[in-house]
C-alpha cells in the first residue's frame, strides 16, 4: 500500500487534502511542525501551529481515522527562516518566509521525516499541480499552476526540483477554494470556517515593522532619503520600513508627490523620485533554480512574476553562470523588489525562480556557453 | 487496535469483572441514592457497599471515604482544602512540596501561592527523583499548613518513603497529603500504616473507569470543601454520586489488592527484562528513577540526543503505545521538570521514554520491543545530526 505522509495544519485545505488521500485508497499519516512562534507576554506559540490548531488538525485525523503526530522543527525554523528574514531586511531585502520555508522545512527537513517514516509521497495543501512524465519525452516532473488560478500557490513552490515532485502529492490542486469549502461541508470536517492560514506565522500580531524594532533594533538605522541626483531631502528611519513604489507614509511633504524608488543599502540611502522616475524593465536574479534541473539554452520567452500576488508580465529570460538569470520585460514595472522572488512561467508551466538581486544588468545576457 | 501497549501508567482497561459489577447501575439500578424511595434505597445501599469495600483496601473507617471524579480532583479538594482550613484554624501559611509531584498537586500549590498568598517550599529531590523524611522534616515550619508528597511517581516510578515522611510530619502537627494515583493497585494503600492525613486515588490505572477517584481524609484533620452543596460526601464534595462509577472503582481496588502479589511479580519480572534490555542494548541510555524502590509496572529511561516526541511517533507506527512520561502531544520538546529535578541536562532529559507493563503484557511483547528500540534509536540519532549538517554547510 502506497503511503502518504500529509502535512497539516488544522485548516481547510490540509483537512480536505488529507480527506482526499484517504478517499483514493493512501496509507496516510498526518504530521504536523511545531515552528518557532514569537514569544510574548501570554504565549510562545506560532501563529500556524497553536494548541487550538493542534488540537483541530488531531481531530480531523481522528475523524479519518489516520495518525496524527507533531514534530518540532523549532530551532530549525529560527535558524532557516526567522534569522534569514532578519538577515534580509539588514542587507536591504524583502523576504519572502514562506518560499524559504517551503525549501529549507518542509520540502527538505519534512520530507526526510516522512521517507524516514516509509512514506512514499508527501502531501501538502497547496494549490499547484504535478505532472508526471509520460512516456520518453524526456521532460521530467513538471509543476504546473493550481486550476484555481486566484489560489495557484506555485510561486512558493517553485524552489522545488525533480527529487521532491517525484515525492509530492498536491490533491488541491485541480479543485477551487470555494469548491474545496464545499468538500470539506460534505465531509463533515470540523474546518469549514477556520480562517486561512497566516503569511508571517511566527510574528505575534502580523506586524513586521515591530517584530524588527524589538528583534533586530540595529536593521532600523536611520539615513538619509535623496533623490537620484544625491540631493537630500530628509531623513528616513530605517530601509526595511519602505517598500519601492511606496508613496504614503515617507514623511515627506513636497509639492510634487515623491515614490520610493530605491533601496541603497552600501549608503543607507532611501531613494525617492517623481512618478515618471518610477519603474524598471529589468532585473538580475541570483539563487536562481530550475525545476527540470538544468538552466534553458539560450533566451526564453516566458511570464515573470515578481510577487507572490503579482500579476505575471511578459519578459524575456537568460540563464547566467552562478545560478543567476537575467530578465528583461516588455514593459516598465513599478515595484521589482529585492530579495522577493522573481518567478518564470510558460504558460501554465512553473519554470522555476530566483531571488530579485541590486546586480547591475549585464550588458551581454547570451553568453550562457562560458559557464 | 492491534499492537503492545506499553503504557499502562496513562492508563489501563477496564477489567471485564468491573464491568459486569458496575452495569446493573447504569439501568436497572439507577435511582439516587438521596431519594426516599426504594429505587434510591438501593442506589445508596450500593454506594455504602462500595465505601466500606474501598474502606477495609485502605484500612480505614467508611466515613474516612470520600467520592470523587478522579485522582486529580482529590488532590485538589485535599491540598487546597487542608491549607485553608489550616489557615482558618491556626494561621498557618506555609506548604511543603516537592518538584516531582503531578501536575495536579504543582498547579494547586502554584495557585495557593500565587492567588491565596501560601508560601511554598520545594524539598529537592536527590538523583532518582526520591525525598528524604528528613529534608522534608527540615522543611517544617510552626506555620506549615499542610506537606505533599508522592506515593509512586508518575514519570520516573520512584517510591517515596511516605511512612517515614507521615511519622515525620505528624510530629510536629502538620498532615501529610500524598498523590497515590499512580501507585494505586500496585503498592499498600494501608493508611494506618502510611500514617497521613489523606490519600488521592483514583481507578483507571488500577483496571476500572476513568472519571471516578476517592480521597481518603482523617477525620481529625479540617478540611475546607471546593465544591459545595451541603449533604453529600459529609459536606466535603457535592454532586449526585456516579454510583456504576463508585461500585466499579472499589471494585476494581478490591481485586488489585487481593491479586496484589500475583500481578505485581509477573510485572516486575517483565520490568526487569526492559529496564535490562535497553540499558544492555541502547549506547548512551540510562533508567531514570529510582533502580530499587519503584514502582513494580514501571520503567523509565533517558536516551541521550534523542528527540521523544519522535521516538514515540515512530514506535506507535511500528505498532508500539509508549510515553514519555508526562504526556505531550504538542510536539513542544521542553525537557520535563522532573528530569530537569533528578539533575539531567536537557540533552538528555529531551530524550525520555517510558515503558509501563500491565496485566496482559507478555514476554513476548517484551521481546518485540527490544528487538525494535536499538535500531530505531540509532536510526534517530543519525537523523537528529542531519539538520544540524546542513545547517552548518549552509545548503
Amino acid at each position: 500500500m502506497t503511503r502518504v505522509v500529509i502535512a497539516m495544519s488544522g485548516g481547510v485545505d490540509s483537512s480536505v487534502a488529507a480527506a482526499l488521500l484517504v478517499r483514493q485508497g493512501y496509507d496516510v499519516i498526518g504530521l504536523m511542525l511545531r515552528l518557532w512562534g514569537e514569544p510574548t507576554a501570554d504565549q510562545r506559540f506560532n501563529r500556524c501551529c497553536t494548541p487550538d490548531a493542534l488540537a483541530q488538525a488531531r481531530r480531523v485525523a481522528a475523524q479519518l481515522g489516520i495518525p496524527f503526530y507533531a514534530l518540532d522543527a523549532q530551532d530549525l525554523f529560527k535558524a532557516r527562516i526567522v534569522d534569514f528574514f532578519i538577515e534580509s531586511y539588514a542587507a536591504g531585502l524583502t523576504p519572502n518566509p514562506c518560499l524559504e520555508c517551503n525549501r529549507h522545512i518542509r520540502w527538505t527537513y519534512l520530507l526526510d521525516q516522512a521517507r524516514d517514516l516509509g512514506a512514499d509521497y508527501l502531501a501538502t495543501g497547496h494549490y499547484a499541480r504535478v505532472e508526471t512524465p509520460d512516456g520518453p519525452s524526456g521532460r521530467g516532473y513538471r509543476l504546473l499552476k493550481a486550476v484555481d488560478t486566484h489560489k495557484d500557490q506555485s510561486y512558493v513552490l517553485s524552489v522545488l526540483g525533480q527529487t521532491q515532485l517525484r515525492q509530492a502529492l498536491f490533491p488541491l490542486g485541480h479543485l477551487s477554494k470555494p469548491e474545496v469549502r464545499t468538500l470539506a461541508r460534505e465531509l463533515e470536517l470540523p474546518v469549514a470556517d477556520r480562517p486561512e492560514s497566516q503569511d508571517l506565522c511566527f510574528l505575534a500580531d502580523g506586524d513586521y515593522r515591530r517584530f524588527l524594532r524589538e528583534h533586530a533594533p540595529t536593521v532600523l538605522k536611520p539615513g538619509p532619503i535623496m533623490r537620484r541626483d544625491g540631493t537630500i531631502v530628509g531623513e528616513h528611519q530605517g530601509l526595511a520600513l519602505y517598500t519601492v513604489g511606496q508613496r504614503k507614509g515617507i514623511g515627506l511633504s513636497t509639492r510634487e508627490p515623491l515614490y520610493v524608488l530605491e533601496l541603497r543599502p552600501v549608503d543607507n540611502a532611501l531613494v525617492v523620485g517623481g512618478v515618471d522616475e518610477l519603474g524598471c524593465d529589468r532585473l538580475v536574479a541570483q539563487r536562481v533554480h530550475w525545476v527540470a534541473g538544468e538552466p534553458p539554452v539560450g533566451p526564453i520567452r516566458v511570464e515573470v512574476k515578481i510577487r507572490y500576488k503579482a500579476a505575471p508580465q511578459p519578459a524575456i529570460v537568460n540563464a547566467l553562470p552562478a545560478d543567476r538569470a537575467a530578465v528583461l520585460f516588455d514593459g516598465r514595472l513599478r515595484d521589482i523588489t529585492a530579495g522577493q522572488a522573481a518567478v518564470f512561467y510558460a504558460g501554465d508551466d512553473c519554470l522555476g525562480g530566483g531571488i530579485i538581486s541590486r546586480e547591475p544588468y549585464p550588458t551581454k545576457t547570451t553568453a550562457t556557453s562560458d559557464s | 487496535m492491534s499492537g503492545i501497549y506499553l503504557d499502562y501508567a496513562a492508563t489501563t482497561p477496564v477489567d471485564p469483572r468491573v464491568l459486569a459489577a458496575m452495569l446493573p447501575y447504569f439501568t436497572t439500578e439507577f435511582g439516587n441514592p438521596s431519594s426516599v424511595h426504594r429505587h434510591g434505597q438501593r442506589a445508596d445501599h450500593a454506594l455504602e457497599t462500595a465505601r466500606a469495600t474501598l474502606a477495609s483496601v485502605l484500612g480505614c473507617a467508611p466515613r474516612d471515604v470520600l467520592f470523587t471524579s478522579g485522582g486529580s480532583e482529590s488532590d485538589n479538594l485535599a491540598l487546597r482544602g487542608l491549607a485553608l482550613a489550616a489557615r482558618e484554624g491556626r494561621g498557618a501559611n506555609h506548604i511543603v512540596s516537592t518538584p516531582v509531584e503531578h501536575e495536579a498537586i504543582r498547579a494547586t500549590c502554584h495557585q495557593l501561592r500565587d492567588h491565596f498568598g501560601f508560601e511554598l517550599t520545594e524539598v529537592a529531590v536527590d538523583a532518582h527523583g526520591q525525598v528524604s523524611a528528613a529534608a522534608i522534616a527540615a522543611a517544617l515550619r510552626p506555620d506549615t499548613a499542610v506537606a505533599t508528597v508522592i506515593y509512586g511517581n508518575n514519570e520516573i516510578g520512584t517510591i517515596n518513603p511516605i511512612a517515614e515522611i507521615a511519622a515525620a510530619t505528624r510530629a510536629r502537627g502538620v498532615p501529610l497529603h500524598t498523590d497515590a494515583v499512580q501507585a494505586a493497585g500496585q503498592l499498600p494503600l494501608a493508611v494506618g500504616e502510611l500514617g497521613v492525613a489523606s490519600l488521592a486515588l483514583g481507578a483507571h490505572k488500577a483496571y476500572g473507569p476513568k472519571g471516578i477517584g476517592a480521597l481518603y481524609l482523617d477525620s481529625g484533620f479540617g478540611l475546607l470543601p471546593t465544591q459545595t452543596l451541603g449533604s453529600h460526601e459529609r459536606g466535603l464534595r457535592a454532586g449526585t454520586p456516579n454510583i456504576p462509577l463508585i461500585v466499579g472503582l472499589a471494585e476494581a481496588l478490591r481485586i488489585a489488592a487481593a491479586e496484589r502479589d500475583e500481578h505485581n511479580a509477573h510485572q516486575r519480572r517483565l520490568r526487569d527484562r526492559l529496564i535490562a534490555g535497553v540499558l544492555d542494548t541502547i549506547p548512551d541510555s540510562r533508567l531514570t528513577g529510582h533502580p530499587v524502590d519503584r514502582l513494580p509496572n514501571h520503567a523509565s529511561f533517558a536516551l541521550r540526543g534523542i528527540d521523544g516526541n519522535a521516538l514515540l511517533m515512530h514506535l506507535d507506527l511500528a505498532g508500539v503505545a509508549a510515553s514519555s512520561g508526562s504526556a505531550c502531544k504538542t510536539g513542544d520538546p521542553r525537557p520535563s521538570d522532573v528530569l530537569l529535578a533528578c539533575g539531567l541536562s536537557p540533552e538528555w532529559a529531551l530524550g525520555s521514554l517510558r515503558l509501563t507493563v500491565g496485566r496482559a503484557t507478555t514476554d513476548a511483547d517484551v521481546d518485540a520491543v527490544l528487538a525494535l528500540l536499538p535500531a530505531l534509536v540509532a536510526r534517530l540519532r543519525e537523523r537528529a545530526r542531519q539538520p544540524e549538517r546542513r545547517l552548518a554547510s549552509g545548503s
